[in-house]
């Protein structure tokens, strides 16, 4: 994505120092000038020897990084991969209340920041101060967009009741949905009939719950056949597993767990666009220093791979999360 | 390892003054809290572990005396909780794991590749500095109301439990970071830093046992660190991922859990076999036996030691085909370690054996081991394990690994690299007379604990029943030995810091490259990359010991040599 095959030849190319050094970047230890590949190069660290190694090593270094965040998201979507094969019907219940195009609107601004960061890569190889900084302007100006777009998600989801773990208090039923009611009529008519069964059996449960033998017979005697519920079964509302009686049944039981693992799988990689912006911006100060060049540009070339891992695992969240049948 | 024929002197760089080294390069506390060095990094780490070891230690020694007689002796059984869990989190995750990678490794690793610095040095020194968060934050727990959940902090307990599981939790997860940063630093450095002429054939075991520790370090560690923050999430917003109370899966956090622990215990001994690989054949003065196999072996133990997390959870209620290939799988790691073992012991046979501190060190390590590793055998056989499980057995089995293995080569290793470090030599009585009493107090602690265990003595219990009295006793009498072999230890190296004798370049007749440079090293280690045309293990007959600076210079050939070997 990054073209790193011309990382290599374009520092054989050009072994003239870089224009107008500002400060002596890594080398804190102060070593003697008198090392002529060192003096030329003033962001050469004084333990390398060329700059050629210490892009090698830095790009070694951003890989394996990489992947032990490939490995630290690879928990969570080892949890969603379990929950979503024990509860399939939680999964396909809750992504109704996911606004996909909130989410495909995302997924754009994700590509397209990633062009950016991948010509930005270019441009600090070629010096290109100007393109350089427009590059990464772009590229945190989609960051914050996606950010943004999050937060009216979040602050949506937040007004709804679609809170994670034992917070979870939907204010809106399934069938209020459009998105269900235009997919599933017939589905949202039931779920409607059972939600009036259900709130039948909650009031006079109330009263008897002292008496404990009671109420499961209530249960019992209203509870819908297996043929009623072939509506919310064709619409993958009801997994094998909610047939019990203790169950919601116009709601999963675990939809709770849903919205637990959209809110740290989204909140995870919203933390790491989060630190993008950061790395990004301190990016920007040394562009506009003119630090970058030939002999130069690993921290831009490292900036933009950890960026194309955010937009990666995006590309993941957003099918399995929001794109659900 | 620099090739035999050029002297010592050769690498050893030119210094401002003869005094300058890495030590009195810059003064002041800012030089050392912002130092880039890897040595004074690893200096830091040194002195932090070995702080956090003693208040393990401490925590150690109260669970003992608190065992000495059933019921109560010293303290609640809610306070007994706390102390094995403070225990356990603060031996693995703040001493062992960072022990002989980040605090050895750090000084030694650079200098055994003949480098300037670590490739990162920026990262070592934020690897560092997360170590010492990570700690505060476990200190946090304890001086609130420290976690009671058992090192393994697994769930539903530790997502319910009142006590303050979070802080402790968090800390692992920071060092987790930490154990990472050191691991990439070390993996880049070992591609990207070697001299010219030093293959990966002609690296120090040490250095390829750092190797294969590293990548363990890179690929496990997320793994926990996502597991103990969805645990965090899970007891402030009631997640429900692992708790079943809430539709969760308790077994799912066992297997996130010893998908990371697993391989964090080769975490802790492979760099052990490193440093045993070093010491075994300078003491014997005799090339290392099987140099290729003990280096790959390295690898493979890392290799498998991701495929066996499920030999944790026989119990669990895991499937049997599980249970049989995760135990299959387990006793092919009995090979490489084997391996390991006879090929070290060939090195020994007939050698010119030296017993230096090192040396019993090792050999120590050789013993406790070779038990430690032989009952985890036992423990991989399912049938055997039912019986074993969560029984001293294993308590037993894991501390003459843990304690037995890491530690003593730590120690190994410390009292080996002493010298260069610091430029100081210890007192060799008072080291010998330290290894013993700790190798006598470890074997005392441990071994009457398999007994118990095999008698169905379960681990973690605060009460037990009368006839477990005299082991447990036994038990408890060489707890206190280990503290006093421990003690003297201290005693012995901290003398030696403030006013042992100046130490020679090569004390011991080393043969790597970090015996080639001055003791202490230089601020640069090196001027030139010194250079490399043999294995490391080459060139014990080119050394020859003079009486006179107490250490071993290159044979001069043709000249009058100065004495003939120690």
């Amino acid at each position: 994505m990054t073209e790193p095959s011309t990382a290599p030849e374009a520092v054989k190319k050009v072994s003239a120092p870089p224009p107008a050094a500002i400060d002596h970047g890594h080398d804190d230890h102060g070593h003697e000038a008198h090392d002529p590949i060192h003096a030329a190069n003033p962001h050469l660290a004084h333990h390398f020897d060329t700059p050629q190694q210490q892009f090698d090593a830095g790009k070694l270094g951003i890989w394996l990084f990489l992947l032990t965040e490939v490995l630290f998201f690879a928990g969570l979507f080892c949890a969603y991969t379990v929950y979503r094969a024990m509860h399939p019907e939680v999964f396909v219940y809750a992504h109704y209340f996911l606004d996909t195009k909130l989410g495909a609107l995302n997924t754009c601004v994700l590509l397209i920041s990633s062009l950016t960061a991948a010509w930005a890569v270019r441009n600090a190889q070629l010096a290109e101060k100007r393109a350089l900084m427009l590059n990464i302007v772009i590229t945190i100006a989609c960051a914050c967009t996606f950010m943004c777009v999050k937060y009216v998600e979040y602050s949506h989801k937040f007004h709804d009741g679609l809170l994670p773990g034992k917070n979870f208090q939907p204010k809106e039923q399934i069938w209020e949905l459009k998105s269900f009611r235009d997919r599933h009529p017939e589905a949202a008519e039931y779920a409607e009939k059972l939600s009036k069964l259900d709130e039948k059996k909650a009031a006079p449960a109330a009263p008897a719950a002292a008496g404990k033998a009671e109420p499961a017979k209530v249960e019992k005697l209203e509870r819908p056949t297996e043929e009623e519920l072939e509506p919310l079964l064709a619409a993958g509302l009801v997994g094998p597993r909610s047939l019990d009686p203790s169950a919601h049944i116009s709601r999963p039981r675990m939809a709770h767990v849903f919205f637990g693992i959209y809110f740290f799988m989204t909140g995870l990689h919203g933390f790491h666009v989060l630190i993008g912006i950061g790395i990004w911006i301190w990016m920007l100060v040394k562009a506009s220093k003119n630090q970058f060049g030939a002999n130069y540009f690993g921290p831009v070339d490292f900036t933009a791979l950890y960026w194309h891992l955010v937009d990666l695992i995006w590309i993941y969240l957003f099918p399995l999360l929001y794109l659900i049948h | 390892m620099a090739s035999p024929t050029t002297t010592a002197d050769a690498a050893i760089p030119q210094t401002k003054g003869a005094d300058d080294n890495y030590l009195t390069h810059d003064k002041g506390f800012a030089s050392w809290a912002f130092t880039l060095d890897h040595k004074r990094i690893g200096v830091m780490y040194l002195a932090s572990v070995l702080t956090a070891f003693a208040l393990g230690g401490v925590f150690a020694l109260l669970i003992r005396t608190e065992l000495w007689s059933p019921g109560k002796t010293i303290m609640e059984h809610d306070t007994y909780n706390q102390c094995f869990t403070l225990h356990g989190a603060i031996m693995v995750f703040l001493v062992i794991i960072p022990g002989i990678p980040a605090a050895l490794g750090n000084i030694i690793l650079p200098l055994q590749l003949g480098a300037k610095d670590v490739a990162f040095p920026k990262l070592n020194l934020a690897s560092y500095y997360l170590w010492i968060i990570g700690c505060l934050c476990m200190l946090g727990s304890l001086v609130t109301n420290a976690a009671d959940t058992g090192w393994t902090f697994y769930a539903p307990y530790s997502t319910t439990t009142q006590t303050n599981v979070i802080p402790a939790a968090f800390g692992a997860f920071i060092l987790g970071f930490s154990s990472i940063f050191t691991g990439l630093n070390f993996i880049v450095t070992i591609h990207k830093l070697r001299p010219p002429g030093m293959t990966f054939f002609r690296m120090p075991l040490f250095v390829w046992a750092l190797y294969s520790t590293a990548l363990i370090q890179v690929l496990a560690t997320p793994v926990i660190g996502i597991t103990l923050l969805m645990l965090i999430v899970e007891r402030v917003f009631g997640l429900g991922i692992f708790d079943p109370g809430l539709g969760g899966d308790p077994v799912l956090f066992q297997h996130f859990f010893w998908f990371y622990s697993h391989p964090a215990v080769y975490i802790m001994i492979v760099p052990g076999f490193g440093v045993v690989s070093e010491i075994i054949p300078v003491f014997s003065r005799k090339r290392l036996f099987g140099y290729q196999f003990i280096a790959i072996s390295s690898l493979a133990i890392a290799f498998l030691g991701f495929l066996v997390w499920g030999h944790h959870m026989f119990v669990s209620g895991q499937s049997v085909l599980a249970g049989t290939i995760f135990s299959a799988i387990t006793f092919l790691i009995a090979i490489p370690t084997a391996i390991k073992i006879f090929n070290w012991v060939s090195t020994m046979y007939k050698g010119r054996i030296h017993l230096d501190t090192p040396m019993l060190y090792a050999l120590a390590f050789l013993w406790v081991f070779t038990i430690g590793g032989l009952t985890g055998v036992f423990l991989a056989v399912m049938g055997v394990d039912i019986h074993l499980h969560d029984t001293y057995f294993v308590v037993a089995h894991f501390h003459y690994v843990m304690m037995g293995g890491a530690i003593t080569a730590f120690l190994g290793g410390l009292h080996y690299w002493f010298p260069k470090a610091f430029g100081k030599m210890y007192n060799e009585k008072t080291g010998q007379i330290g290894a013993l009493i700790v190798f006598v107090g470890l074997n005392l602690t441990f071994f009457p604990q398999f007994i118990l265990g095999s008698r169905g003595m379960p681990r973690r219990y605060y009460n037990y029943l009368p006839e477990f009295q005299g082991l447990h006793q036994l038990s408890t009498i060489g707890a206190f030995t280990l503290g006093i072999g421990f003690l003297i230890t201290a005693i012995s190296l901290g003398r030696a810091l403030k006013n042992g004798k100046k130490a020679p370049n090569n004390p011991w007749g080393g043969v790597t490259l970090e015996w080639t440079t001055v003791s202490p090293p230089p601020y640069y280690n090196f001027q030139t990359p010194p250079p490399v045309t043999a294995g490391p293990y080459d060139g014990y007959e080119d050394l020859v010991y003079d009486e006179a600076i107490g250490g071993y210079v290159a044979r001069v050939t043709g000249g009058s040599a100065p004495a003939l070997g120690k």
